[in-house]
């Protein structure tokens, strides 16, 4: 039974590798994928523009404009002079924001009271432009301090666990990784299966002396192989290429891998089975992809979804795992955390791989 | 021999364009793929991202339990971001922030009351600590806690007649989107990131499976030209796109209640001129690959994963290096994402969209061209 099982992933895998353009989209873009968005994603504010009014003729004016231009944050500070032209430069999108010094603002610092600068910010990019205000606040706080020292009742010491600089690509290579094995899994077991469907080479295996057990195995055995394979280059090169420290039990992580691994393919497994040409096996595959990504945290924390959407979440494997990859890499998470975590995975897989099979024997009777 | 009734370019292209209309409605999966699947996954995406933190999970560990120090922690309980679970030690804290139990975790050391009330030498330190694994929040709560403290601080001071009056405040206004929604910001973004999944995907199988299974070799055959087989193909996927468009606008209007400022024919104009680049870059796909296998994989790998991550949606464009920039500049969901953002919610604001919809023409206008080249005139 075993060496018919091995034959045919043997021949899944030449299936696979057989074509050069088939071969290059394995490995090629995954790699590239992986490059270009690690460093495109960024937290900070750079670059941007921002425009200024400045109506004051006193000193504080002036050395609020004098910080804003030192800083690095800002490519370019425009300088306009009236009021009247904020509203150009932020609905073009010109700047990202506007700052607005009135007339008395010196005075009024000289007097004891406190002066008021105004921003108009584009709500167009809300998360740019709340990081951004934050910048600013701290350059006019600090304009704010030198003119008037108050005294310093309290500090909040800051620090960041697991990440002091708050490297963001430590957080987007681990959360790649689990997200690219997810998608190779997905589409090589999807399309592999569907494929064989639609040119009528699948009955031609029915009729073979392989069991449905064994054909499944083998259509499986690929898709898990490539993944796991790309999922090894892709931990080698977090940890070589990119620097991202690996602190917690690598044996540990393989295993939630393998769970996760087939857990996604389980769900894979499902959608070719139910799906009668590659067309519905793509579509099915995107179906379920989208929404896995979307809604696993990687993009925005899960608790912030309302309740409902929350406990949906809990099917989605890509959720679980990429607590286990930030866990294991960065946060050397307990070996009983990594296991809590691990035991959706095992349901999801449980649940999905019979169903999977049973769906595969309904539709072949 | 009776000959055949000659068509015009027109005429060949319209009876093409039939077919495919035919061969859509007769297959399910296409609906589903142009109806369903889209509002399927604009409710799950307007409902599942949001980046305004509801209740952000925060210890607190008092290592002194003094007035002042428990005042401090009743203004962390009240903030309206914070969920305040307290822990009795550092070590119990620090547990629960590496079993991802809490984002983050405050201690307000023994010696706090004492450097309070000696005001000047040493400010009171409080220290927050932040679970740096997943940065985004990690800012988020370092932000938010320092705010709480600042509050805190100035009332106190103020309780006490200790000069307080700062010498400058200085007040946002973010407009076009007042209380800083991030859904308005996003649901334009993820019609973008839909739209992208419909006019890229759907394009780049359809055609694909043509030439996997050999039917557009029949096509060579007749006087139809390359250019004519693409317009063929082109216009139904179009109008079925605005119709996907339509239905996702009316989502995201009526059941997201985000601002509509702008005008029909302003979407309208940015829908059509995007889905030149979306639908040029899938029968440029599906006539590079000619099958389906490797079409999905590259409509994947550069269509919703660019769409999803370089366009602006979800992280600054302008913070990129600058190399990743560059490629961000071919990128049509990008200008997308732009224009969608401004429509919704600044309005028709042609120094906005316009240059965004000569570029995304622009783009269209050249992966359009590649499809045409790649595409064979005759059968091999």
């Amino acid at each position: 039974m075993w060496a018919r099982i091995l034959s045919l992933i043997v021949k899944e895998l030449l299936a696979l590798t057989r074509d050069p353009r088939g071969r290059l989209v394995l490995v090629a873009p995954p790699l590239i994928q992986l490059f270009i968005f690690t460093f495109a994603a960024t937290l900070e504010v750079r670059n941007v523009d921002i425009a200024i009014v400045n109506l004051d003729h006193g000193r504080w004016g002036r050395e609020i404009v004098a910080r804003i231009e030192a800083s690095s944050t800002f490519d370019e500070v425009i300088v306009l002079s009236s009021v009247g032209e904020i509203t150009h430069v932020i609905d073009s999108g010109r700047a990202l924001a506007a700052i607005h010094i009135p007339q008395d603002f010196s005075r009024d610092i000289e007097a004891g009271r406190t002066a008021h600068a105004q921003i108009a910010l584009d709500g167009r990019r809300a998360n740019a432009a709340q990081i951004l205000f934050g910048y600013i606040n701290r350059i006019v706080a600090g304009v704010g301090a030198t003119a008037r020292p108050l005294p310093v009742l309290t500090d909040g010491v800051v620090r960041h666990w697991f990440n002091p600089n708050l490297v963001y690509r430590w957080f987007m290579v681990p959360a790649l990784l689990a997200m690219i094995t997810m998608l190779t899994a997905i589409v090589v077991t999807t399309l592999s299966i569907a494929r064989e469907r639609e040119l009528g080479t699948f009955d031609q295996l029915l009729v073979s002396p392989l069991n449905q057990t064994e054909i499944m195995l083998g259509k499986v055995a690929p898709g898990f192989l490539i993944s796991a394979a790309q999922g090894t280059i892709f931990i080698a090169l977090a940890v070589f290429a990119f620097g991202v420290p690996l602190l917690g039990s690598l044996p540990l992580l393989y295993l939630a891998m393998v769970f996760f691994l087939a857990a996604v393919l389980g769900v894979g497994l499902f959608i070719s089975a139910i799906s009668a040409t590659q067309q519905q096996a793509i579509i099915g595959a995107f179906a379920f992809i989208a929404p896995a990504i979307m809604l696993s945290g990687f993009g925005a924390p899960v608790e912030n979804m309302p309740e409902w959407l929350q406990a949906f979440t809990m099917i989605n494997p890509l959720r679980h795992f990429l607590v286990i990859v930030h866990g294991v890499f960065l946060k050397d998470m307990p070996a009983l955390e990594i296991l809590s975590n691990t035991a959706p995975l095992i349901i999801i897989a449980s649940i999905t791989l019979p169903a999977a099979a049973w769906m595969f024997r309904a539709r072949t009777q | 021999m009776t000959r055949p009734r000659q068509l015009g370019s027109f005429g060949r292209i319209a009876a093409l364009a039939r077919k495919e209309a035919k061969q859509i409605r007769r297959d399910p999966s296409s609906a589903v793929i142009v109806l369903f699947l889209p509002l399927f996954l604009l409710f799950l995406f307007g409902y599942g991202i949001s980046l305004d933190a509801a209740s952000v999970r925060l210890g607190v560990v008092l290592e002194e339990r003094g007035p002042d120090a428990r005042s401090l922690a009743d203004a962390y309980a009240n903030a309206p971001d914070f969920e305040v679970l307290l822990y009795p030690s550092r070590a119990e804290a620090e547990r629960a922030l590496r079993a991802n139990e809490l984002r983050g975790f405050l201690v307000i050391p023994p010696d706090f009351s004492q450097r309070l009330h000696a005001r000047g030498s040493w400010p009171a330190q409080i220290h927050i600590v932040t679970d740096g694994s997943q940065p985004n929040t990690a800012e988020i709560v370092a932000n938010y806690s320092q705010g709480v403290l600042a509050t805190w601080s100035t009332q106190f001071a103020r309780d006490r007649g200790v000069a307080s009056t700062p010498a400058i405040s200085i007040e946002p206004r973010f407009w076009f989107n007042e209380d800083l929604r991030t859904r308005y910001n996003l649901v334009p973004g993820s019609i973008a990131l839909v739209m992208t999944i419909i006019g890229t995907l759907l394009t780049a199988l359809v055609v694909a499976r043509e030439w996997e299974r050999g039917t557009l070799e029949a096509v060579f055959a007749t006087p139809v030209s390359a250019l004519e087989l693409l317009a063929s193909k082109f216009i139904p996927y179009f109008l079925l796109a605005l119709a996907t468009m339509a239905a996702c606008v009316a989502a995201a209007i009526f059941l997201f209640g985000v601002p509509f400022r702008g005008s029909f024919l302003a979407i309208l104009a940015l829908t059509a001129a995007f889905l030149a680049p979306a639908l040029g870059q899938g029968l440029l796909i599906s006539s590079a690959a000619k099958n389906q296998f490797v079409a999905s994989q590259l409509a994947l790998f550069s269509g919703f994963l660019p769409a999803m991550l370089l366009s602006g949606f979800m992280f600054e464009i302008e913070s990129m290096p600058e190399p990743i920039r560059a490629i961000t500049a071919i990128i049509p969901a990008r200008y997308f994402v732009t224009g969608l953002q401004t429509v919704f919610l600044a309005g028709d604001v042609w120094e906005v969209l316009l240059p965004v919809i000569l570029k995304m023409l622009g783009l269209g206008a050249v992966l359009l061209f590649f499809a045409w080249r790649v595409t064979p005139k005759r059968i091999a």
